[in-house]
């Protein structure tokens, strides 16, 4: 069961309160997390990647295990930890402005 | 008894406003989608209950929500939770904050190039919607203009959206520059004599119709003349800020240009100046009393450099000549020290008797006038920033 936390509009706009936990199919990596929480939660689509290039949004960063995964590939396997849900994998929205 | 119903965008949320016939105590519910930008809110002609609005925020993009109650409760007309996301054959089901501008062979163009600010090419990107304008007699179509400039259609109550591409495509895309705001399509006006028949507004392209129902799109901007631009009398590259009609005379459109206010009498054919005795003819919102087509209103604006009211006093402008002689409306409006501004897409009216006419400002205050501009007063003071006002007129 992976953990993954959401910034608190992304938690509103998908009826959640807390950390969600998805099971993923195959390796853990960036890409299937994401595959898995837009597919049960459909209204996210589009808020943390592009819905045609899956690119990151600018403003939106990912987190685990203390570090700041933001550029990895999405196909890089996940932390183990992470995969093993001893640690959430973190969607978080940019400090931006002033 | 009738009620009105006044649906307010700001920077941090949505409010619904309501109020009796006399329009003197107001409710105020919000704020909805509270922290992110509310573009537009807009209800349905053909069933007031109906409503659409833009929610986008920088961080997420943007977000399609719907009330089928007024304004009680939203949901984003996409697939719920928990329901499949794909059809038995695969297919993606309703994403209803998607918009993809359309580059398929049979019915979009090639997405290419629009002129950034320096005048270099810059791919079209989706930013967010700035205007929603629900069609006239279905509640499940509904129109979205959206920045980089085009125009969207839904035609199942917001659940996808597609691209009426013959307007981005149709020869001068290429040419189109952002204004200050970005390049934003901001204004649809549906006209209700020929469902065929649609105008819209783009800063800084200018003004375009159809009369195919979206197929083929021809610019509509002789007569403009705006200094600004290498050639002040091009064909497209004007920074239209709004555009407005009576719906009793569809051909007569009014005009609030970055710098003057225009009117054409000939559906957009040609436009003439009549800013006559304004004190600035800057300025964002104009729109139409709803039982006199040749009175209008307008905000102005000091300048394209000092967004405020000239001399710290806010004042409406009416004309009732339908153009050129102008009255300033001041009673109940700040008459100094005030330094707000009004946007485009933030003023509409009423169609009570008399007809009641309301504006927002980045202020965050909301007035209105329940007798055609004669007297203001505040509805609410202390809202976030307005974007947008729009205001339903109920039995």
């Amino acid at each position: 069961m992976i953990r993954v936390t959401l910034p608190a509009h992304l938690r509103k706009l998908a009826q959640v309160d807390g950390e969600v936990k998805l099971d993923v199919e195959g390796q853990v990596t960036q890409g299937s997390v994401l595959d898995a929480l837009e597919a049960r939660y459909p209204m996210l689509r589009g808020t943390i990647r592009d819905h045609t290039t899956k690119k990151r949004r600018a403003f939106v960063r990912f987190f685990a295990c203390g570090e700041d995964l933001s550029h990895e590939a999405p196909d890089t396997p996940l932390p183990e930890a992470v995969a093993k849900g001893a640690e959430p994998f973190m969607i978080v929205g940019a400090i931006a402005g002033g | 008894m009738s009620a009105v119903r006044v649906l307010v965008g700001t920077r941090k949320g949505a409010f619904v406003l309501t109020s009796d016939a006399k329009r003197e105590q107001w409710d105020i519910s919000g704020p909805h989608f509270a922290g992110w930008e509310i573009y537009h809110v807009k209800g349905s002609p053909a069933d007031p209950n109906r409503l659409y609005a833009s929610q986008t925020s920088s961080w997420f993009g943007q977000i399609i929500q719907r009330s089928d109650d007024g304004g009680k409760t939203w949901h984003q007309p996409g697939t719920p939770p928990g329901e499949p996301t794909t059809t038995p054959d695969g297919m993606l089901k309703g994403e209803s904050n998607k918009f993809v501008y359309d580059t398929s062979p049979e019915t979009g163009k090639p997405l290419t190039t629009h002129q950034w600010y320096d005048g270099t090419p810059h791919p079209w990107e989706f930013k967010r919607v700035w205007h929603l304008e629900p069609s006239l007699s279905d509640p499940d179509t509904v129109y979205a203009g959206v920045e980089d400039a085009a125009l969207f259609r839904s035609t199942d109550g917001g659940q996808n959206w597609q691209e009426l591409a013959g307007l981005r495509g149709h020869g001068s895309g290429s040419s189109w520059a952002p204004g200050a705001g970005g390049m934003c399509l901001h204004t649809i006006l549906l006209d209700p004599n020929n469902p065929n028949r649609i105008f819209i507004a783009i800063s800084s392209a200018g003004t375009f119709r159809t009369d195919d129902a979206g197929k083929t799109w021809q610019p509509i901007n002789r007569g403009l003349h705006s200094l600004y631009i290498p050639n002040p009398t091009a064909e497209v590259g004007h920074c239209v800020h709004r555009i407005a009609m009576h719906r009793s005379r569809p051909g007569v459109l009014f005009m609030q240009k970055h710098w003057d206010v225009m009117r054409s009498d000939d559906a957009g054919e040609s436009w003439h100046e009549i800013s006559g005795n304004l004190p600035t003819d800057f300025g964002f919102a104009i729109d139409v009393h709803a039982h006199e087509p040749n009175t209008i209103y307008v905000v102005p604006i000091k300048s394209d450099s000092e967004h405020f009211p000239p001399d710290g006093k806010l004042r409406v402008y009416r004309s009732r000549t339908g153009g050129n002689e102008w009255e300033a409306l001041t009673k109940g409006l700040p008459q100094s020290d005030c330094y707000v501004n009004v946007l485009r897409d933030a003023m509409a009216v009423d169609s009570l008797d008399k007809c009641g006419v309301y504006f927002g400002t980045t202020g965050g205050q909301v007035y209105a006038s329940n007798d055609a501009g004669d007297n203001w007063a505040p509805i609410v003071r202390d809202l976030p920033a307005v974007v947008s006002v729009e205001v339903q007129t109920l039995p």
